[in-house]
């Protein structure tokens, strides 16, 4: 069968799973394996870029000097956490852009490739993933049915359907509302970002978001170092700090760039179509226009930019 | 004895949280399924605590009630200490602590009116300066043996109260703004809120008024507990009433909406570390009711004691775990993880109710010598029972 995947890259994923179940089962034990590379929250860093880091003002309120000082001070602590070289940007929105997205169900595999780049393309810590494939039978569309943690030796299992869900980036978003400290926005473009530097970790959007898209850092993020994707953005995948959350942000690195971002460029399927919806030539513009398109939990009123739709 | 017994918790309370702060909130058991605990059970449960010290305020202060009134300065210390605790449970429950600074207006980033989490912050701190104000106006007059000038006071008294109700309002609209969970989305819940605040909360006084009474003699009178025993009495048939409701309505047609309500009182595909726990509660409030209604029961102290622990601990689990923890279960994707506290998390709760405990004992060790000179000086005609024998020990 062309379309299966060898037993190890499953079982891959089936360690993952399990591994991520059994941290949620034991927080203390997971606390125990963190301790030897857990720092103070500020560990690492000297005492004026502690300073610094204290007092740091929100992302929209600092001056383009002190946006400035800041990347180059996360690119400081990179290197002495991990010893890394990274390249830590601020790129704007484009004007004209508004991004969105749209999968093609019937064309979703269940491979996962999206989720393990993103992980590599994000600097995600090694227990959290922003996309998540749930495994459903095909007649059945209700999410509570589904499979989150499928495993099986070889995808797609007859009988299934695969079904991708990430950050919906939604047009009214409740997450963004719930923030007491406005840590989370909407950016010009539509992506919904935070600041990982501003966000207090009281996990009040976690509560709000209707899609489970966020994600807390309840340790220091296990990032090995010699995985780093050094290209970064300051909304995107820079390292991320400790107690605070995250969640996919259409890789703000690339896609602000013009390129395509990492869950696309993976997917062996071609059931991903991202793009500008504000282009009327445009292949999501095209999906949206000439597919029976639909989107998760409509009646909530979150007008997510991120589309379902199949071919037949 | 019992200070020392409350240090003992507070500094074990403190070091864990130590601990917790130098490894992260990975040494709870919360997850990105269930990312409130124990710590916000607990808040969610202080705040109606606070909210119902207007059960003395109004009659003390609005009715003029003379039993009342010796007594409900008690009532605002304890409101003023329940807020302190739930503000406590909060900032443990943060992420970045250190960051707490970006919730002040002007200086941070106030994400005023729209997040309902800022109006929280809001409430909570102005409900404290509300009560601080009353009572240490009120005790410095007495102090000085003069008696509080009514104008003076009567108007923040009639802010307090309503800002009493306000505060576990908007404690409630936190949860039931939440439209992707059912459970919580419903605009039952802050009726249900203020119903249940005003039976635990009265509990609480009841028994601490007694304990005063016992260790120090400070005159409480029964008048007083009875008062308190009939508002629980109240409230509590009213609470399970709105319980009852929503039972009805989440089952009789039971539909996904209904996934986290299975979880609570059914147990959803096997998981059902919830369950014993809310009938607990429920048998616990029954109970409770029950005493209170028959006559003969409610007027024997041992009873009336035992529903007051009761409506305590059946309030606790059903305003606490009872209500944060399944409005995460199942998520609204359909995952399932079951939460249980873990140590640090216990110990850590454990210091705060220590503190709050001896935050308690310490102002009202400060109060009720003020309170009691005054009264034995300035009551006409002299108080029956003035705490001549006073001992604050
Ligand atoms: S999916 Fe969730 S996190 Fe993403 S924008 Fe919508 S509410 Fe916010
Ligand atoms: S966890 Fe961070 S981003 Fe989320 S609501 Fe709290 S401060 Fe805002």
């Amino acid at each position: 069968m062309s379309s299966g995947r060898s037993r190890d890259k499953k079982s891959e994923n089936a360690d993952f799973a399990r591994r991520h179940f059994l941290k949620q089962l034991g927080g203390v034990t997971a606390a125990s394996a963190t301790a030897t590379t857990a720092h103070a929250a500020w560990g690492g860093s000297s005492l004026s870029d502690t300073f610094a880091d204290f007092f740091q003002q929100h992302y929209r309120e600092m001056s383009a000097e002190e946006i400035k000082d800041t990347l180059e001070r996360i690119e400081r602590k990179a290197r002495k956490r991990y010893g890394v070289d990274i390249h830590c940007k601020d790129t704007a929105a484009m004007d004209g852009v508004l991004f969105g997205y749209a999968i093609n169900v019937s064309k979703c595999r269940g491979y996962r490739d999206c989720v393990h780049a993103c992980v590599k393309e994000n600097n995600l810590s090694r227990d959290t993933q922003y996309i998540r494939v749930l495994e459903l039978d095909r007649d059945n569309m209700n999410l509570h049915d589904a499979d989150h943690y499928y495993n099986s030796d070889t995808v797609p299992v007859a009988g299934k359907h695969y079904f991708p869900m990430q950050c919906m980036h939604c047009d009214n978003p409740p997450c963004v509302k719930a923030c007491p400290v406005e840590a989370t926005w909407t950016e010009p473009d539509g992506i919904v970002v935070v600041d990982y530097d501003w966000c207090i970790g009281c996990r009040y959007c976690m509560a709000a978001c209707p899609y489970q898209a966020r994600h807390f850092n309840w340790g220091y993020p296990k990032l090995p170092a010699d995985e780093i994707t050094t290209d970064t953005h300051y909304l995107g995948n820079r390292p991320r700090p400790r107690g605070v959350v995250e969640k996919c942000h259409f890789c703000v690195q690339r896609t602000r760039e013009g390129r395509q971002p990492a869950c696309q460029e993976a997917c062996p399927s071609g059931a991903r179509v991202f793009g500008n919806l504000l282009d009327p030539k445009s292949e999501i513009r095209y999906v949206l226009e000439n597919k029976a398109v639909f989107r998760l939990k409509e009646d909530l009123g979150t007008e997510p930019k991120f589309w379902y739709f199949r071919d037949k | 004895m019992w200070v020392s017994f409350l240090l003992v918790f507070m500094i074990i309370g403190i070091l864990v949280y130590f601990y917790q702060l130098s490894n992260g909130l990975v040494v709870t058991n919360m997850t990105n399924q269930v990312s409130w605990g124990f710590y916000i059970s607990n808040f969610t449960f202080l705040v109606g605590v606070a909210a119902a010290a207007i059960m003395l305020a109004v009659p003390a202060y609005i009715f003029d009630r003379k039993d009342i009134k010796d007594v409900v300065l008690m009532g605002d210390t304890m409101a003023v200490t329940a807020v302190a605790m739930a503000i406590m449970f909060v900032v443990v429950d943060l992420g970045r602590p250190d960051r707490i600074w970006h919730l002040i207006p002007a200086i941070g980033k106030f994400h005023f009116p729209e997040s309902l989490l800022a109006w929280d912050v809001v409430v909570l701190n102005g409900y404290i300066l509300l009560n601080l104000a009353i009572s240490s106006y009120i005790l410095y007059q007495h102090y000085h043996g003069r008696e509080p000038k009514r104008s003076r006071y009567f108007p923040i008294v009639l802010i307090a109260i309503f800002w009493a109700i306000s505060i576990h309002t908007v404690t409630a609209f936190l949860y039931s703004s939440n439209s992707g969970r059912p459970m919580w989305n419903n605009a039952m819940l802050a009726p249900r809120f203020i119903a249940s605040a005003f039976a635990s909360g009265p509990a609480i006084m009841a028994l601490g008024l007694q304990i005063i009474r016992g260790m120090t003699n400070y005159p409480v009178s029964q008048s007083v507990i009875n008062h308190l025993a009939i508002v629980t009495s109240i409230a509590l048939q009213v609470t399970l009433f709105f319980i009852g409701a929503e039972i009805f309505t989440e089952f009789y047609n039971e539909g996904e909406h209904a996934a986290s309500a299975r979880y609570l009182f059914l147990g959803l595909h096997g998981h059902t570390a919830l369950t014993p726990w809310i009938w607990t509660a429920i048998a616990l409030l029954l109970l409770a009711m029950t005493i209170f209604m028959i006559h003969r029961t409610r007027k024997n102290p041992v009873f009336m004691n035992i529903a007051f622990i009761f409506t305590v601990i059946g309030i606790w689990i059903e305003k606490g775990m009872g209500l944060v923890i399944p409005g995460f279960v199942p998520t609204p994707i359909g995952e399932i993880y079951e939460y249980a506290p873990s140590i640090a998390e216990i110990m850590i709760t454990l210091g705060i109710w220590a503190f709050g405990l001896l935050f308690f004992t310490v102002m009202a060790k400060a109060a009720l010598p003020i309170q009691c000179r005054y009264m034995q000086k300035n009551s006409d005609p002299p108080h029956p029972e003035a705490c001549t024998a006073f001992k604050p020990d």
